[in-house]
């Protein structure tokens, strides 16, 4: 068949095969020959089964075995459990990375300068940005799937597995010349409702089992005991019902780290005292949030990954708990994403400065270590954009003259939250009346630079040697910071 | 006005984790736990954790109040020598029950004051009472030192010496309370509530925190943070007792600056315990703010 | 001085640091630091305990020393109960001495 491409796309039209087993192979081998997988292709992965994922790591080693090298690996994050690309890298097998997220040995490989092409860091909005803008061209996306059938309508609630929103999928299924999807439940057709179409998908490939249910979803995300964190946490929601944008109708999105997710409980009391309704709440779903929207607070939930069971469940049961594709969250370029109609965000830190610039990837001691995600997009866009941290965690101090590495710039934070006070950021002056009067412990960003200090001490200065391991990319494409080869 | 002691943080001493950010929960005292929540082999060591946080650290002039080992353990004299040389504000005595317990104290602390160079009677004392017989002698044991700022109840040991136990209305505390309360009183220190124990049960703890309140207690031992915040919105003054306080005051105020003896507001004679009614509502509401 | 017995002070847990103390092979005293922070305290954290033990002028002693992010405060008090434990001191400290340095 002579090759088409409409709009850069590859045009398949969908043939039964002779023996009539249609899109469905029995393993990996078989897809990678059909797909026609060549050295230096770009190839994708989603990342909804987060520390339960086994895809990543069975189509790797297989298409390691054919001797194919020099693949851009482009998955939506990797986690500790992807350990075993480092030997695919030292291979040759994987020559080039672009994620938001990296942790653990492989994130140590990297930043340690093992890898001579720097890899790409991108938040979930700019990743979405990329591939519309045809930055990055997917040749093919291997998208693990909990359910499918036999054409390709697949969903997040399987039999043996369960992740909910398949929204980062949602954006590769769409735009990559193949779509492979991987599911151990292959069920009759027609798998309604489904987050992945038929018409994007061109193979199905059915395994024993393509992820842990244990690594992919707690039961329930539990709330923070830690005294400091609600303290925190505490301070955070009044920040929120002391502004003008807490009203009827008001929008909020939090993280699911410690105080960030026990923002949601102390703001549901106050809403329940002042009797006022939210219109959604967006982002990672957990099990708060679904509390909310199953008792009246909030009307709806816009779920890009779901990450616990209760959520998973109720974005089938609840009908007004709405996946959405990492498109419609944030990416910056389209005609309007969710992110931009957002009153509040609540987003954690590992460290930030006195000019309000966050770091949320590498460790005070330059390694790698965390993920990108949603922070730079939700921040941008939100009304009010509220840092939750601790002043120190262990003996490094979060509050910091400069961050390692810059990922969300400071003047798209509005508000820090620690639990020795909160400071505003000057280009917010509008808001430090409003908090004073709220009786907010206010304080200056400096200050609490000295207090860590005074806390902590002066730490010695990390050094870096020139080589850069990672660029990361801000949601606009642009190059905000590179993070060096630790020394 | 003399210090509010709504809250007293407890901390256990050898818990190097909780000591540098004690302070930010907004307690009026913490209390590092030298005795019961330490093992008999971590004493030594938990006795060096506290000396070099008292010592060290930037509790933003909070009092600091230590727990200490009993007299009749080996660990009480060295516990009170390296708080005072450390600069703790109060030694907190368990299981005080007699006059003779807090003199002998008194004289530790009076000879380790001179040791390390520290003005005589510069550390208070509290004395915990946690038995029948200490509860009899409640008002001789508050009246045995200048240095005794206040005197609190551990309920746990006291209820187990009444052969009883704790039970959610507080009935088998009652006379226990009253006494050291009005002991307390008599003896113009401080009344200091036991703890409670069940850190989820906040719906018990404010009723129990209501019922000490009302009996006239200054305040309550916690043992976590979360507890703290409830203390002290059952401790604060409504809007009308603000504003009535106000207006005491500022009565009185005018009529010194008149030099009338007699105070009066809106036609009626305020007395002395008025006032000082008014003046303890007036730092409550400033402290609750 | 020389060390009585091998001993230990402090926990594993987040903030506290695990000091152990045993006699060495030769009259030199060694420091193993082991801490998530070892590059930005490393140095730090070895002096305190080496100034700890010039204080008491120990000889021929090796520190095992297994940080978990400790402030100054903690890693003093660990170092000197160990030292005390190490000592068969540990409950008849004199305090004027550990106040001084």
């Amino acid at each position: 068949m002579i090759e088409k491409r409409v709009h850069g796309k590859l045009i398949k039209p969908y043939e039964v095969n002779a023996d009539a087993s249609g899109k469905v192979l029995e393993n990996i081998k078989a897809a990678l020959k059909k797909a026609n997988l060549k050295d230096g292709m770009t190839i994708s992965f989603h990342h909804h089964f987060r520390e339960g994922d086994y895809v990543i790591n069975l189509v790797m080693d297989e298409i390691a075995k054919m001797g194919i090298k020099n693949l851009v690996l482009f998955p939506s994050s990797l986690g500790k459990v992807h350990e075993t690309l480092i030997e695919h890298i030292k291979s040759g097998v994987i020559s080039e990375i672009h994620t938001s997220g990296l942790r653990g040995p492989l994130a140590e490989f990297i930043s340690d300068g093992n890898m001579s092409k720097p890899i790409t860091i991108r938040s979930h909005g700019g990743r979405a940005r990329a591939i519309e803008a045809g930055e990055i061209k997917i040749d093919i996306a291997f998208l693990a799937v909990p359910r499918t059938d036999c054409m390709g309508n697949a969903s997040g609630n399987g039999s043996k597995t369960q992740c909910g929103s398949l929204g980062y999928a949602i954006v590769d299924s769409k735009h990559a010349d193949q779509v492979v999807l991987i599911t151990d439940d292959l069920c009759d057709y027609p798998n309604m409702p489904r987050s992945i179409v038929q018409d994007n998908v061109d193979m199905v490939v059915v395994l024993d089992a393509i992820g842990d249910p244990e690594g992919i979803a707690s039961g329930a995300t539990r709330y923070t005991k830690n005294p400091k964190e609600l303290k925190i946490a505490e301070l955070a929601s009044k920040v929120i019902t002391s502004l003008e944008y807490y009203k009827d109708g008001f929008s909020f999105q939090t993280g699911s780290g410690g105080a960030s997710l026990a923002v949601t409980r102390f703001l549901k009391d106050q809403m329940i005292k002042d009797g006022i309704k939210a219109s959604f709440a967006l982002g990672g779903i957990t099990k708060p949030m679904v509390d909310l929207l199953e008792e009246g607070y909030v009307d709806c939930l816009f779920d890009v990954q779901s990450f616990d069971l209760t959520s998973t469940a109720s974005m089938y049961r609840n009908e007004r708990h709405y996946e959405i594709s990492a498109s419609e969250y944030a990416n910056p370029s389209n005609k309007g994403c969710m992110a931009s109609m957002l009153d509040y965000v609540i987003l954690s830190a590992l460290e930030i400065d006195k000019d309000f610039n966050v770091n949320v990837m590498t460790g005070s001691d330059g390694v790698i270590m965390g993920a990108s995600g949603g922070h730079c997009d939700t921040a941008a866009s939100a009304k009010v954009t509220i840092i939750v941290a601790p002043l120190y965690r262990g003996r490094l101090a979060t509050v910091v003259d400069r961050v390692t590495t810059i990922i969300t710039p400071g003047d798209s934070i509005d508000v820090l939250v620690t639990e020795r006070g909160i400071a505003i950021n000057p280009l917010r002056t509008d808001l430090v009346e409003k908090l004073k009067k709220a009786n907010l412990p206010v304080v200056e960003m400096h200050e609490l630079v000295a207090l860590a200090k005074s806390i902590i001490g002066e730490p010695q200065p990390i050094e870096f040697d020139d080589m850069i391991v990672a660029n990361v990319e801000y949601r606009d494409g642009s190059i905000i910071d590179s993070i060096r080869k630790r020394k | 006005m003399g210090r509010l002691r709504r809250t007293m943080l407890y901390v256990p001493g050898n818990n190097a984790g909780m000591m540098a950010d004690a302070m930010i929960y907004g307690a009026d005292s913490i209390m590092f736990d030298l005795e019961d929540s330490i093992s008999l082999k971590e004493k030594d060591a938990a006795r060096h954790l506290v000396y070099q946080a008292v010592k060290n650290l930037d509790f933003g002039g909070v009092e600091l109040v230590c727990r200490v080992n009993g007299l009749d353990s080996p660990y009480g004299e060295n516990d009170i020598e390296a708080m005072v040389a450390a600069g703790i504000h109060v030694i907190r005595l368990p299981k005080t029950e007699t006059v003779e317990d807090i003199r002998a104290v008194e004289q530790l602390i009076a000879k380790y004051e001179v040791k390390h160079n520290i003005e005589v009677g510069t550390v208070k004392m509290m004395a915990a009472i946690e038995s029948a017989l200490g509860i009899i002698n409640a008002y001789s044991i508050a009246t045995a030192s200048n240095r005794l700022i206040g005197i609190a109840i551990g309920a746990e040991d006291y209820v187990t010496n009444l052969k009883t136990t704790r039970s959610a209305s507080g009935v088998e505390l009652l006379y226990a309370r009253s006494q050291l309360l009005n002991a307390a009183r008599a003896a113009g220190i401080a009344a200091l509530d036991t703890v409670f124990s069940d850190v989820d049960d906040s719906e018990g703890f404010t009723k129990e925190v209501k019922l000490i309140k009302q009996l006239g207690f200054d305040g309550k031992s916690v043992i976590n943070p979360r507890q703290i915040p409830i203390v002290h919105q059952v401790f604060k003054p409504t809007d009308s007792e603000i504003s009535h306080a106000q207006a005491v005051i500022k009565a009185s105020d005018e009529a010194e600056i008149k030099g009338l003896g007699v105070v009066s507001l809106n036609g009626k004679m305020i007395d002395k315990p008025i006032v000082e009614r008014a003046q303890r509502i007036i730092e409550l509401a400033k402290a609750s703010r | 001085m020389k060390i009585i017995k091998p001993s230990i002070a402090g926990t594993l847990d987040s903030c506290d640091i695990q000091i152990r103390i045993e006699e060495s092979v030769d009259q030199t005293n060694t420091i193993y630091l082991k801490s998530p922070v070892e590059k930005q305290f490393g140095e730090h954290i070895r002096s305190l305990i080496q100034n700890m033990l010039d204080k008491y002028a120990l000889e021929g002693v090796l520190v095992h020393a297994v940080d978990k992010g400790a402030l100054d405060c903690t890693i003093k008090a660990r170092t000197e109960s160990a030292i005390m434990r190490a000592m068969a001191n540990e409950n008849s400290v004199d305090w004027s001495v550990i106040a001084h340095g």
